[in-house]
């Protein structure tokens, strides 16, 4: 795990931002297992770390929480996405696709050196 | 801004919320639970399932902590709970506590408001543009070192000087202003047209004097202080233009100075004046009667004007060897002139007051040091509990903080009380006269001079006790009554300290009993006059109804009549010139007939004094006569002169009937008709210069002193008396009403004494006090740490005489130290404040013979407490208990 975590770890809030806003409300439980999922259960994720990463998110107000029920009729605390953090999910979104595109340029099979 | 929302939220998370922690503790179980039923639902036992979810969640206490810390900023949530924990601490030892804050707050309050004091005389910039650069401008004669000058020398020394971009010249004058209801006294002050404009100071309303408004031909303008036009013309601005009667010329309001604006040494001033020389004296240089300003040149230092202004006072010497003879010039930076005679007496309670503060520090660093060791157990138990180092020094910084900060929020509160308290306490009159004193408040200099006293005092009460957290010693406290090294430590640091407390107790008594000694001499000095049952009045009859010297005796008769016959008045004398204590000023030069004369200035206070004046201040005749009524313009000219003059120019001659003269060409002799004892026209610490007293009736005046000797209480006659005197003529103004004893107490000279003398004596008294207390800790302490010792030697035969003696004898070393050490300390002390006393020496034996007998007296008795506490052990209590 070790080292493949620690860049997941920065991207943490971005993930979970991306979570919300394509599953609606959700509680921190669903929000881990659908990161899981959606990485194809190459990322194991310590369950733990994600509430500290909520609160943060929820006290910069990017979210919002209220307690709710789930699927499973089990009370439940559901996160969901404010305005101020569709915008930063945006604002992240883009940020992430410039890295990325940069970081590809580096890491891409040099065929011609320009 | 998303960072800042996220601050402000961890800032809330700082108070402590059980909502708060079982929601976080309910999201977590209904994460849990949500896990555990779909691991069920895989096909694990319940069992596995709930061990399977905690594995993958990573624990519900580090997700806890991992959650809190998030929640709040750590460092400051550790720090809030040292301060809790302090606080409790504190709570619980009220009695500790209280003292700590007490002692600390006693000595930030007396610093911080005598700070305020400093700052506001010495620090704060006076309100000029540039006032470094400002200078006073002076002529100097033998009787003074700062004398006035003459309108035409200063226009001269302006005109030839090098090295000021400007002089100007100002005078203090009073007027009669003229209202409805009769004219009434106002205050001013006279200037040269440039005064404002070399000060940097313009006019918040109107405009400044123009070049050239000062001349005689130009129309009469005046200049209202701030506090004038709010009070006479209640800050309405339709005031520029209005024509005032100022000593009956009307003059026209041109503007008025700002609200922050003050000038000492004419204050209290409300109208501003220019100069327009003219009458006997502006224009005659022998008639000195102005000070100067002037601004220096770039580059020009004090010593270079100075050397200038005496060139040119030796080239009109020269030129005008009548009037200029022996005058020299001298400037002085006007911060000088303005602070310099308060700077000594502010500067000796600053080093009290600092001296206090050092006591009060070391008290509680006793007192921190004895608490610290009734907490070894508790120390080594967090200690072995797991508490690291650094959170136990945390810890007792902590301590040391909330008591800093304690006693200095107590401090201030204490200082801003004393300080209207102590500005309350000086006389009306003086506070007048020193206008930067008005607006005393703690701004943001002293303040930050009392947050370096509490950050100083809050390092030194947060090391003393970390200090002791050493961690071997640490681990020996945990066995009981252990007696390590510890204790050793403390005892001889204890004395140190207390040896320490005891010569600083001491330096204050002496510096008190010294000044103390001063005011009680100043205050026994021979006035020539008895002051009980005497009042003063002063008043300034209107020229233009008693300009003509048969108008003013006339007057001068009148007012004497009609006082007499008020109840309970004995006897009534009028004065010009000056009343007794107003300086010795209004000189004049005198030669003695029938010597030779090579054209020296033998300078001398006159006074002009109708022929009941000595009788009713109660002078001393000590050879010849009075003057009398009949002795006036028509009559052969008489004198009377103090005892002074009679040894200095007539030491070994019978000085009746020898003829004076002014300086005049030909000379007008007067006979020599009386000698008094010296009356003091000057401050109480000044020596008493030769003084001439001339009739009133051969050289009258407007200006007038009034004393009536009455049989009443003084301060029921004054109002009576001067209402009289109105009823007279309704445009007299009364200038002053002042019983002759208050005089001489709220005379500049009396005051600084006494305000020294009282201050500390009162910073001495709460040293001597916190010293005894600090001995009798150390002490005391010393006697708990040897109860064992003091108990076996009681059980192997110790007399109760022999430890009395024992525990004395530690006692009385560490006295005699303090008192051997103070000694020293305050022989140096009082010498450089020598400047401050009056009339005894600075190594005063009575004074320190006294004050090491009170000290060790009183040392002596705080020591006894313990001693008795020791004699009375129980020897089997003492071994058993240990």
């Amino acid at each position: 795990v070790g080292d493949k975590t620690d860049v997941w770890q920065g991207t943490l809030a971005l993930m979970v931002l991306k979570t919300i806003e394509t599953l609606g409300p959700l509680h921190g439980y669903g929000i881990a297992r659908r990161i899981e999922q959606t990485s194809g259960n190459r990322l194991s994720l310590n369950y733990g770390t994600l509430y500290p990463a909520l609160l943060k998110l929820e006290q910069e107000g990017s979210i919002s929480s209220e307690w709710g029920l789930s699927e499973n009729n089990r009370k439940a605390k559901f996160y969901k996405l404010t305005r101020a953090g569709r915008r930063q999910l945006d604002r992240e979104t883009r940020n992430w696709e410039e890295t990325t595109a940069i970081l590809a340029r580096f890491v891409a099979p040099s065929g011609d050196p320009a | 801004m998303r960072g800042l929302r996220a601050l402000a939220s961890r800032l809330l998370g700082l108070v402590p919320s059980e909502n708060r922690e079982r929601e976080m503790a309910d999201e977590i179980e209904s994460h849990l639970q949500m896990h555990v039923d779909d691991n069920v639902r895989a096909g694990m036992t319940p069992d596995l399932a709930r061990r399977h979810a905690l594995l993958k969640l990573g624990g519900v206490e580090s997700t806890k902590e991992a959650w809190r810390d998030r929640s709040t900023i750590p460092v400051l949530e550790h720090f809030l709970q040292d301060a809790r924990y302090a606080i409790r601490q504190l709570r619980q030892h009220a009695g500790f506590t209280g003292t700590a804050i007490l002692t600390l707050a006693l000595g930030t309050g007396a610093s911080v408001a005598i700070f305020a004091f400093v700052d506001a005389t010495l620090l704060k910039p006076l309100p000029y543009q540039d006032a470094s650069r400002l200078v006073g401008v002076f002529e100097t004669v033998a009787l003074f070192p700062q004398s006035n000058l003459s309108y035409p020398d200063y226009l001269d020394w302006k005109r030839m000087n090098a090295t000021m971009s400007s002089l100007e010249v100002f005078g203090q004058n009073g007027y009669r202003l003229t209202t409805g209801s009769g004219a009434v006294p106002a205050t001013g002050a006279r200037v040269s047209d440039g005064f404002f404009r070399t000060l940097g100071v313009t006019p918040v309303l109107g405009r400044d004097f123009e070049t050239g408004e000062d001349l005689l031909a130009a129309p009469r303008t005046t200049i209202l202080s701030y506090g004038a036009w709010q009070a006479r013309y209640g800050g309405n601005p339709d005031v520029l233009g209005q024509t005032v009667i100022l000593n009956g010329d009307p003059t026209v309001v041109v503007g008025v100075l700002p609200q922050d604006f003050h000038f000492a040494p004419v204050e209290p001033a409300e109208f501003w004046t220019t100069l327009h020389p003219s009458g006997d004296c502006d224009l005659r240089r022998s008639c000195h009667g102005l000070f100067g300003v002037g601004r220096l040149k770039d580059g020009i230092t004090v010593d270079a004007a100075q050397s200038d202004v005496k060139s040119l006072a030796k080239r009109l010497e020269a030129q005008y060897p009548d009037s200029n003879r022996d005058q020299g010039g001298a400037v002085f930076p006007l911060s000088d002139v303005i602070v310099g005679t308060v700077r000594p007496t502010f500067m000796a309670l600053l080093g009290g007051a600092g001296l206090l503060m050092v006591i009060a520090s070391v008290n509680v660093v006793g007192l921190l040091l004895v608490r610290s060791e009734s907490r070894k157990r508790e120390v080594a138990v967090r200690s072995a509990m797991g508490a690291s180092s650094a959170r136990l020094v945390a810890q007792f910084v902590t301590e040391g903080v909330v008591l800093s900060l304690g006693g200095s929020l107590l401090g201030l509160v204490a200082a801003h009380w004393a300080m209207r308290l102590l500005t309350g306490l000086i006389p009306a009159n003086l506070l007048a006269s020193m206008p930067f004193l008005q607006g005393l408040t703690l701004n943001p200099r002293v303040l930050a001079f009392a947050a370096v006293i509490a950050l100083v005092s809050a390092v030194l009460f947060a090391v003393t006790p970390a200090l002791r957290l050493s961690s071997p010693v640490i681990r020996e406290n945990l066995a009981e009554g252990s007696r390590g090294s510890a204790g050793t430590i403390w005892r001889r640091l204890g004395s140190k300290l207390v040896v320490l407390e005891l010569a600083m107790a001491m330096v204050l008594l002496v510096c008190a009993g010294l000044l103390g000694k001063s005011l009680y001499r100043l205050l026994q000095v021979d006035l020539g006059l008895q002051p009980d049952r005497l009042v003063t009045l002063r008043i300034v009859a209107p020229a233009s109804d008693y300009g003509k010297d048969e108008q003013a005796i006339t007057l001068v008769r009148e007012i004497e009549s009609r006082a007499l016959g008020l109840p309970g008045v004995q006897s009534v004398g009028i004065v010009s010139n000056g009343l007794p204590l107003d300086g010795n000023g209004n000189t004049t030069w005198i030669r003695v007939l029938g010597r030779p004369w090579h054209g020296e200035h033998n300078e001398c206070p006159e006074r002009d004094v109708s022929p009941g004046y000595f009788t009713a201040i109660g002078a001393k005749l000590l050879r010849g006569r009075y003057f009398t009524e009949a002795e006036d313009a028509r009559k052969p000219r008489v004198a009377i002169i103090n005892h002074a003059m009679a040894r200095q120019y007539f030491p070994d001659e019978e000085p009746l009937g020898k003829q004076l003269s002014y300086l005049s060409d030909p000379p007008v002799p007067m006979e020599i008709v009386g000698v008094v004892e010296d009356i003091r026209e000057g401050p109480l610490d000044a020596a008493i210069p030769p003084a001439l007293y001339i009739p009133f009736n051969q050289s009258a005046g407007t200006f007038l002193g009034v004393v009536v000797r009455t049989s009443q209480a003084g301060p029921t006659l004054l109002p009576t008396l001067a209402d009289t005197v109105r009823a007279i003529n309704r445009n007299i103004v009364i200038t002053g009403t002042q019983t002759m004893s208050d005089r001489i107490n709220s005379s500049p000279s009396a005051y600084l004494h006494r305000s020294s003398a009282w201050l500390v004596g009162a910073f001495a008294a709460v040293a001597l006090i916190l010293g005894v207390i600090g001995l009798y800790g150390v002490i005391a302490y010393s006697v708990g740490q040897r109860t064992r010792e003091i108990g076996v030697r009681i059980a192997l035969g110790a007399q109760r005489r022999s430890v009395y003696e024992l525990v004395l004898g530690e006692a009385g070393r560490l006295i005699a130290l303090g008192t051997v050490l103070g000694l020293a300390c305050s022989v140096a002390a009082a010498t450089l404040m020598r400047g401050l006393l009056f009339g005894v020496r600075s190594w005063d034996v009575p004074t320190l013979a006294m004050v090491a007998l009170v000290l060790a007296t009183s040392a002596l008795v705080a020591s006894y407490l313990p001693a008795r506490r020791a004699a009375s052990i129980d020897p089997v209590n003492a071994l058993r208990t240990e």
